[in-house]
């Protein structure tokens, strides 16, 4: 279709929607009126189950079924990526470029790694008591390594970055959630049943097995992320395009702990 | 244990596997990796087949019902119906088939990885098996955004080359974006009645009279669904999809995910929408129908004419995916029981062809009809596989997609009397052009065709084979595998009890009360009365004449020249796939008008 | 007007399918999905919202005090991890797309026709 064409497609379809989608929130309840019955028996669901957050509770205890399927999406993403984002047949590796940074860039960005890392932590361990938890966790600790790459360089980062550990951690991270609900049923209950002691409403140990679920997600978002960060930039700085052929293949050895490349064998 | 214990466990159990097989994959060879793929695949196939016989044996009973982690109406239910339970068990079987057909297959996975191939095929299982068991609606969206994620990975798999690139991208955008109207769909829903398993919402609609909120929330849940089942206007990205994806990913999406989709456009309907709070059932077949019939004849007629051979067989699934429409939107439990046997049948046919056009493609790097032309007489035993399964696509009895066919045209034609003779249209169609193609590419048969009168834009069939070099032996799963598939299918039409449980588990599905009761007050939910699938007089003969009609159409294909005239008269057809990703977009967007205005006579 | 946040998630549903429609760039076509999507983010925590309602965590509130929904809140989150991945995904396509292409304009792109 010409660029007209599709245009007016669209028009008139978004017409059609426009209507549609306008006529359903006239009919939608009063903005910010109306309690839904689903919510409020999650509350009364999460306050039995110790859980201050109600949220991590319903993530990970009332619809931990739900985060199962999320998690693996993240999961399967990562190794999707890691298949697209392979070194083509074609295409072969150089090593990154010692890279020059300005020294104030270098302090905050040295300065600000542990801090951004114990954060991420932080946020991981408390997700059953504060707004947080595994998912933004995981996000924050797996970038706060990355601040490595903006105080140093690709290889500085390569060097603390060993991806074959990372991955192993995002299949682990996955694997624990998954083992946590056949221990369940195990131990005579129903998937990813909470088995365990709820503890005390509002400290570190509460929650039972949303506990552990939520470590989990944290661990595999974590390794998840930076191996997902990690095959985009080893496009950005790494892999050399067919026909960009100027520099050498890298050689094979294994530096760097970076053990995941596809090298061509020498 | 209990059965509705194991529901949960046909979803972990892959999941658990591909994070083995994601966490050792660098450490083993290709033959364990391969090994252990499989032996989680099939522990999944015999849980689901487990459900399946408990959920299914016949005489007054109930099916499992799980709440996942215990939560009773606090969580997330999942609901063992035959239905959803056979089609777990179809899901599980097909992945089996695939993981044996792809052992020796591909060149070599990616260095390093070498589990990644079967651990994303068992999450794509994880994911349509748990879309298959679901009672939720919410739930439904995360395993169809699932296997939507995995999908698009796994068609763009050959990075090398550069159609499954655009392929999978099509596929992704459009698809992700049909997931999102379905969600904003969901949302509605939960707005209105602050509830999201299926049976809690549809008992709260019915509480109140259907409005534009009803109505709006089922277009819009409906449109994500149908974007997955390919119907017309949202099917552009299937061929695209489905001709480039690695061949093992097509027997898996052409056999099953799109059905799924077809089947997720029924459940949410009986579930949520079909009592009086929601849409109409004279509503709801009037725009199935409309849809149903469009996509069927589209299907049809794009498919006769493609030369790319994966390409045909996609179009053939889009043709078929509208009669599987059609059958579901007839509202009968004969319909529902028929089309559920004709997507069996069609699962190991279709799944059987493109295995064969996979044999094609590694040996002489193309799947192109009329580059291929005479050239696989050497590969007699493909030949007949590809025969057969071009019979079975016609609906030949005693194939099991030939009862399932004859079932749901006799349930159709209860609603309209030419709905009948429109499956055997569609299925003599593209039955015969795999049938042409067949007899061209294995047989020789008639004038080599020329490419000098071709006049419209088109896809050629030209691809790098996906082994390392081309075979020159056919290494036994690849034979193997289809001819399994096809006596699998012949087999579902002729045992008598495949048609019996088929019945009963339409008869089960299309009853919304019990499926309520069932799930949400715990009681036995008995088949109300029902006809099972079984061979009738009619339903041969029509099978008899769609496979005629197919031979008819084949064997004059190949003798005569192409007909430039009609070629060019459905050149503007042709051209709307045109490959564009905004196109594929706008068409989505027009869909969703469609289907506003088809279904709003239901708004009182 | 009490549909005002409603009728703004359709708005943003909107215009992220007119920039899909009419993007020249495939990674300007996948940021304009994640702008679809977050229309779902908006609808669903707009239909969540409760006056004078707090965040759903008890842990220095009481237990009796009035808050939103926290079920959208979470579904939130699961859409918005869903969203993330998928962009992931599409944009390793476009990458390879432009290595294999030479372009990211779709209507450069005519591998795939009829």
């Amino acid at each position: 279709m010409s660029s007209r064409v599709r245009l007016w497609v669209f028009l008139v379809g978004a017409a059609g929607f426009a209507a549609l989608f306008a006529a359903a929130c006239f009919d939608l309840p009063a903005f910010g009126t109306v309690p839904h019955p689903y919510g409020a028996r999650a509350v009364h669901a999460a306050l039995s189950h110790h859980t201050a957050n109600v949220i991590a509770s319903v993530n990970f205890d009332l619809r931990a079924f739900d985060t199962l399927g999320e998690e693996t999406i993240l999961f399967s993403a990562v190794i999707g990526t890691v298949v697209l984002l392979r070194q083509a047949r074609d295409e072969h590796r150089k090593d990154p470029e010692p890279a020059t940074v300005h020294p104030p860039v270098r302090r905050f960005a040295l300065l600000t790694l542990p801090f951004a890392l114990l954060l991420g932590l932080y946020v991981i361990a408390h997700g059953q008591i504060s707004p947080g938890g595994g998912f933004q966790g995981g996000v924050v600790t797996a970038t706060a390594l990355h601040l490595l790459y903006i105080a140093a360089d690709y290889r500085a980062l390569e060097r603390v970055r060993p991806l074959t550990l990372y991955e192993i951690g995002e299949a682990a991270g996955e694997a624990a959630y998954v083992i946590n609900g056949l221990a369940a049923v195990l131990a005579g209950s129903a998937f990813l049943a909470n088995v365990l002691p709820f503890g005390t409403i509002a400290t570190l140990s509460s929650g039972g097995t949303a506990m552990v679920l939520n470590a989990a997600v944290g661990l595999e978002v974590t390794s998840g992320i930076v191996v997902l960060l990690a095959r985009f930039l080893d496009q950005a700085v790494e892999i050399e395009e067919p026909g960009e052929d100027d520099g050498s293949p890298r050689d094979t050895g294994d530096s760097g702990g970076n053990g995941d490349d596809e090298r061509e064998p020498a | 244990m209990d059965t509705a214990r194991l529901l949960p466990l046909v979803v972990a159990v892959p999941l658990l596997g591909a994070a083995v097989l994601v966490a050792t994959g660098r450490r083993l060879p290709r033959l364990v990796s391969d090994i252990v793929g499989c032996a989680f695949a099939a522990a999944t196939a015999a849980m689901a087949l487990l459900v399946l016989f408990r959920a299914g044996h016949p005489g007054p009973g109930t099916y499992p019902v799980e709440w996942v982690g215990g939560w009773r109406r606090v969580g997330i239910v999942l609901v063992g119906d035959p239905l959803g339970a056979g089609l777990a068990a179809l899901v599980s079987l097909l992945v089996v088939a695939v993981l044996v057909y792809s052992w020796r297959y591909f060149e070599e996975p990616p260095r390093r990885h070498t589990g990644s191939f079967p651990a994303l095929v068992l999450v794509f299982q994880a994911g349509m098996c748990g879309f298959a068991l679901t009672g939720d609606l919410f739930n439904a969206f995360v395993f169809f955004e699932l296997m939507g994620a995995v999908a698009y990975a796994l068609t763009g798999f050959r990075v090398e080359e550069p159609k499954p690139l655009q392929g999978a991208l099509a596929f992704g955008v459009v698809n992700s974006l049909g997931a999102y109207v379905t969600l904003l769909g969901i949302t509605l829903l939960y707005a209105r009645t602050g509830e999201l398993g299926f049976a809690q919402i549809g008992r709260r609609l019915d509480a109140e009279g259907p409005d534009g909120l009803v109505l709006a929330a089922f277009v819009l849940v409906t449109t994500g669904l149908l974007v997955k089942a390919a119907a017309v206007p949202f099917h552009f990205w299937l061929p695209d999809a489905h001709a480039v994806a690695p061949t093992p990913v097509c027997m898996l999406l052409s056999g099953v995910m799109v059905e799924l989709g077809v089947y997720g456009v029924a459940r949410v309907y009986w579930t949520v929408f079909s009592g009086p709070g929601g849409l109409s059932h004279p509503d709801f077949t009037r725009a199935l129908l409309v849809l149903g019939v469009l996509t069927a004849l589209l299907g049809a007629v794009m498919c006769w004419q493609q030369r790319h051979l994966k390409r045909l067989l996609a179009f053939s699934t889009v043709a078929h995916t509208g009669l599987f429409l059609i059958g579901v939107a007839v509202l009968t439990p004969e319909g529902m029981s028929g089309t559920a046997l004709y997507v069996l049948g069609h699962a190991g046919v279709k799944a059987a062809l493109f295995a064969c056009a996979g044999v094609l493609l590694d040996r002489y790097a193309t799947v192109d009809e009329h580059e291929l032309f005479g050239r696989a007489r050497e590969l007699p035993a493909v030949g007949v596989l590809f025969a057969l399964g071009g019979l079975g696509l016609c609906g030949l009895p005693p194939f099991g997609s030939g009862l399932g066919k004859a079932a749901a045209e006799e349930a159709a034609g209860h609603t309209a009397g030419w709905l009948p003779a429109l499956y055997v249209l569609v299925s003599a169609v593209t039955g015969g052009a795999v049938l042409r193609a067949g007899l061209r590419i294995f047989a020789g048969v008639g004038r080599r065709p020329r490419d000098e009168e071709e006049g419209g834009p088109e896809t050629t069939g030209e691809e790098e084979p996906e082994t390392g070099g081309r075979l020159v032996r056919i290494p036994v799963p690849l034979l193997a595998v289809p001819a399994a598939l096809l006596a699998a299918s012949l087999a579902l039409g002729v045992i008598p009890a495949v048609g019996s449980a088929v019945g009963r588990a339409g008869a089960l599905f299309t009853d919304t009360g019990g499926y309520r009761r069932t799930v949400l007050d715990g009681h036995t939910a008995a088949a109300p009365a029902h006809l099972p699938p079984h061979w009738q007089l009619t339903g041969i003969l029509l099978g008899l004449l769609s496979t005629a009609l197919a031979i008819t159409l084949a064997t004059l294909a190949v003798r005569r020249p192409v007909h430039t005239g009609t070629a060019a008269l459905l050149a503007p057809v042709r051209r709307l796939q045109s490959g564009h990703i905004g196109d594929y977009v706008a068409w989505l967007i027009a869909g969703t008008a469609l289907l506003t205005v088809l279904t709003v006579p239901g708004v009182r | 007007m009490t549909v005002l946040p409603y009728l703004v998630a359709g708005w943003i549903f909107l215009i992220g399918v007119y920039g899909l429609v009419t993007s020249r760039d495939l990674i300007h076509a996948v940021g304009c999905l994640a702008v679809t999507q977050s229309s779902t983010y908006v609808l669903l925590l707009a239909v969540g919202y409760r006056n004078g309602g707090t965040a759903p965590v008890f842990a220095d509130a009481p237990t009796d005090s009035r808050v939103v929904d926290p079920v959208v809140q979470a579904l939130t989150l699961t859409d918005i991890v869903v969203g993330a991945t998928v962009t992931a995904l599409l944009l390793a396509l476009v990458v390879q797309l432009r290595k294999r292409h030479g372009t990211v304009d779709p209507d450069a792109l005519s591998e795939l026709k009829g």
